[in-house]
């Protein structure tokens, strides 16, 4: 029991202290890729305990829900983080079907940041809502897709079960349909967390950003909550992803740790050079990638039923 | 028709007297077959007659290598509009009548330019009282009503550190049916400023006209003092303007093309460009102290002379800015994903170009063969003949491309030029200018066609300034090119003109 405590204290830790770390690592790659230095690695850190010490300016028209929506979205974030299985380890919170509440617990959060965008009445906040609504409901199939090949495959209909170490055995069995879903839910990875192709998250022009004109009028401690969100949303669609890509079930429990960080770091560097290499996506052809990836995923069960 | 202007070379002077005196019927039909007949307008302004005001129009004849000047008086406080039939005016005719007073009747598109009381105040062609508030980008845009219309306001305050000025969209979802851009909050009176001169600040207006054309509005400046005081520079100072205005034109073109890649999030470009710019513009600081070449230019010649060991020295570092600009553009042509976004995005075909009367890169990315080093030779492009560099799709890749070939032209030139400069002084006296005269000066710059056109009292002294900044012809291609885009394409098309706001509004 006491084993079990120290696991979810360590997921807890992962889940809390990791995600500015990855966008450390995302940013720094593109700069080394653009022949740049880069920030250093721990400067979203800093940038975080800037934010949260700053002042803050609300709008007049802006009511309660404009303040919700940055802490509904972290709170919400951290329940679905809370819920998947990190380097094998079962998660804190676990039952039957918990898949369901973890894809609407990312789904509530996305609704207060869109109403929180809604409500300051402008002009680009509504133009992104409209974006942002779109793209991620052409995303989310993707990952029911992703998680009916998970279950099929481990009998379980609980992340941890489907996420555990049934998947190293699946890869044997049904390789095809995993690979289908690892590349399907990296593209849902940059799709949800506006990475290039899909978004641009350094640009400052209103007119091409989806994610990050919805927070345009957040300043402050509000604007440090949705960064911080952002990247533990991040951390929680990496950690999906490695979850299938690199299963650790079965290893040392503690050596399963490590690499999971190893891991996560890498994944960050591969989101970087994504980044790096490639423009974006005129805006009319993000539904066609969404939609192959999504297709892609459907293929899934196809390869598991035959 | 057309032998009633006086046709004459750029950089030229002649008497006021022999600028023609048409009716002012002659002019309109002048200028409404303009196009017609296979010429474009380079400036039409105003400037008082006694207590009338004149019409001045110089016509560029691109084939001939001419410009045709001619002028006409008002009778009143209005005059028949030719926007209707040469389109290009459209811009020209809200200028003058803000600044003077008149009514272009039949005008369909009739609101202020820059927002500011007319030079023969309380006469307003707008009918505004003295005492009624003026305020820029107050006016009433074009709309576009319906259910599922909406309408997104842009600026004068940007995301950047860029000027201001305010686009209007008139969207359905993401599809643009409409922008219309209002300008004027750049508005300093340069214009005005100048009258009575040259003075001793005449030279730095000129070089703060538009800053990243500090060069090119300087040489089009010096040329027509020249011309107005009979004299000429020497072979060596034209040769060493060429060599500034070429790396002005390098230092913009490879900024852009660098901005166009951060726009779509390509970084390798993006940030190796920006360093390039730095660097040409490095280079013109070892020419003259300036990154932008203030204080280069001076009527009569140059102020600093290129030794052997400069040149030496800039002839190594071009090679090298060369070299780098060379791979790093390459691997925007070579990124699918850069050209899947640069292809087929704000196109403009070449009629609608020709009828708005572009200039410039976005011009020759139309395919118009618009580029006043080659068709109106002046200076050291008399020597040396440059190609035009042209496209044909009309859209921001072929905006990008035609930078592209220019910039490779232009470091041709300059390694020749730099191997072999004229001997001789760079600079000479150059004399007051002679009363009563009127002279024009063109030259383009990284940006297009600059145009300045000077009238002189009897005592030599400006009595009229008129600059027409590039920008002044290419933001209603802006406008239209985006009609029917994605909203989201706005930046790129923006960036792939990349007007200046100051230039417009001087």
């Amino acid at each position: 029991m006491t084993v079990r405590a120290a696991h979810v204290l360590v997921h807890l830790v992962f889940v809390l202290a990791m995600p500015p770390l990855l966008v450390g690592v995302i940013a720094r790659t593109k700069a080394l890729l653009a022949g740049r230095r880069g920030p250093p690695l721990l400067q979203p850190y800093h940038d975080l305990a800037k934010l949260l010490r700053k002042g803050m300016v609300r709008s007049r028209t802006t009511t309660w829900v404009f303040v919700a929506g940055p802490a509904v979205g972290l709170v919400t974030t951290l329940l679905a983080a809370l819920l998947v299985p990190l380097g094998g380890h079962r998660a804190p919170i676990s039952f039957e079907g918990d898949f369901v509440l973890f894809a609407y617990a990312l789904g509530l959060g996305r609704f207060f940041t869109i109403a929180a965008a809604l409500d300051t009445g402008s002009a680009f906040e509504g133009m992104g809502a409209a974006r942002e609504a779109t793209f991620s409901a052409l995303a989310e199939p993707s990952l029911f897709f992703g998680l009916l090949v998970l279950g099929r495959a481990s009998g379980s209909a609980s992340l941890s079960g489907m996420l555990g170490p049934a998947v190293g055995a699946a890869w044997g069995t049904a390789g095809a349909a995993l690979a289908s879903v690892v590349v399907s839910w990296f593209v849902v990875l940059l799709a949800e967390n506006s990475r290039i192709p899909f978004d641009d998250p350094a640009t400052h022009l209103e007119l091409t950003m989806i994610h990050e004109v919805l927070v345009l009028d957040h300043s402050g401690p509000l604007l440090g909550l949705v960064h911080y969100g952002a990247a533990m949303k991040l951390f929680v669609f990496g950690a999906l992803v490695l979850a299938v890509a690199a299963p650790l079930g079965g290893l040392d429990p503690w050596l399963a740790w490590a690499l999971f960080a190893a891991a996560s770091l890498g994944l960050a560097a591969a989101v970087g050079v994504v980044e790096g290499v490639m423009a974006r996506l005129r805006l009319p052809k993000v539904p066609s990638l969404l939609v192959a990836a999504c297709v892609l995923a459907a293929f899934g069960p196809l390869f598991l039923v035959r | 028709m057309t032998e009633a202007l006086l046709a004459l070379p750029n950089g030229a002077a002649v008497s006021q007297n022999a600028v023609p005196e048409l009716t002012l019927d002659a002019l309109r039909e002048a200028i409404e077959t303009a196009s017609a007949r296979g010429r474009r307008v380079s400036a039409l302004f105003g400037a008082p007659r006694g207590e009338r005001l004149a019409l001045y129009v110089v016509l560029a004849d691109d084939a001939a290598g001419l410009l045709e000047c001619g002028s006409a008086t008002l009778d009143g406080d209005e005059f028949p509009s030719m926007t209707p039939s040469c389109p290009e005016v459209q811009l020209f005719e809200r200028e003058v009548a803000e600044q003077w007073g008149v009514v272009p009747r039949g005008h369909p598109w009739f609101k202020p330019v820059r927002f500011h009381r007319s030079y023969r105040a309380p006469r307003d062609a707008w009918g505004r009282a003295p005492e009624d508030p003026l305020t820029v980008g107050v006016m009433d845009f074009f709309r576009v009503d319906g259910e599922e219309v909406h309408e997104v306001a842009v600026g004068p305050v940007h995301a950047g550190v860029i000027e201001p000025g305010h686009f209007r969209f008139q969207c359905h979802g993401e599809h643009v049916m409409h922008l219309e851009v209002s300008l004027g909050y750049q508005h300093r009176g340069v214009e005005r400023s100048l009258l009575g001169g040259p003075g001793k600040r005449t030279i730095h207006y000129m070089e703060t006209l538009a800053g990243d054309t500090t060069v090119g509005h300087a040489t089009a400046y010096c040329q027509l003092r020249e011309a107005l005081g009979a004299s000429g520079a020497s072979a060596r100072a034209c040769a060493l303007r060429g060599v500034a205005l070429e790396l002005e034109r390098l230092a913009n073109h490879t900024g852009d093309l660098g901005a166009l890649a951060g726009d779509v999030g390509f970084l390798p470009t993006a940030s190796y460009c920006g360093r390039l710019r730095g660097d040409f513009l490095n280079m013109t600081a070892v020419l003259c102290g300036s990154r932008f070449g203030r204080g280069l230019l001076r009527p009569g010649g140059v102020a600093f002379d290129l030794e052997p060991e400069r040149a030496a020295e800039l002839r190594k570092r071009l090679d090298r800015a060369a070299r780098d600009v060379t791979e790093a553009v390459k691997l925007l042509w070579d990124a699918p994903s850069v050209m899947a976004r640069l292809e087929d995005t704000g196109r403009l075909d070449a009629a609608t170009a020709a009828a708005l009367g572009l200039v410039g890169p976005a011009s020759r990315a139309c395919g118009l063969r618009r580029d006043v080093r080659k068709t109106h030779p002046a200076g050291i492009y008399r020597l040396v003949h440059l190609p035009i560099s042209t496209a044909d799709s009309g859209d921001v890749f072929a905006r990008a491309y035609v930078r592209w070939l220019e910039i490779e032209r232009s470091i041709e030139y300059l390694r020749a030029q730099l191997g072999e400069l004229p001997r001789g002084p760079t600079a000479r006296e150059c004399p007051a200018p002679r009363g009563g005269h009127l002279a024009v000066a063109l030259v383009e710059g990284w940006r297009g066609e600059l145009c300045h056109v000077a009238l002189t009292d009897e005592a030599g002294r400006f009595s009229t300034y008129k600059v027409v900044d590039p920008s002044f012809h290419n933001w209603p291609g802006l406008a239209l090119a985006m009609r029917g885009q994605q909203l989201s394409d706005f930046p790129l098309c923006n960036k792939s003109f990349n007007l200046s706001y100051c230039g417009q509004d001087l």
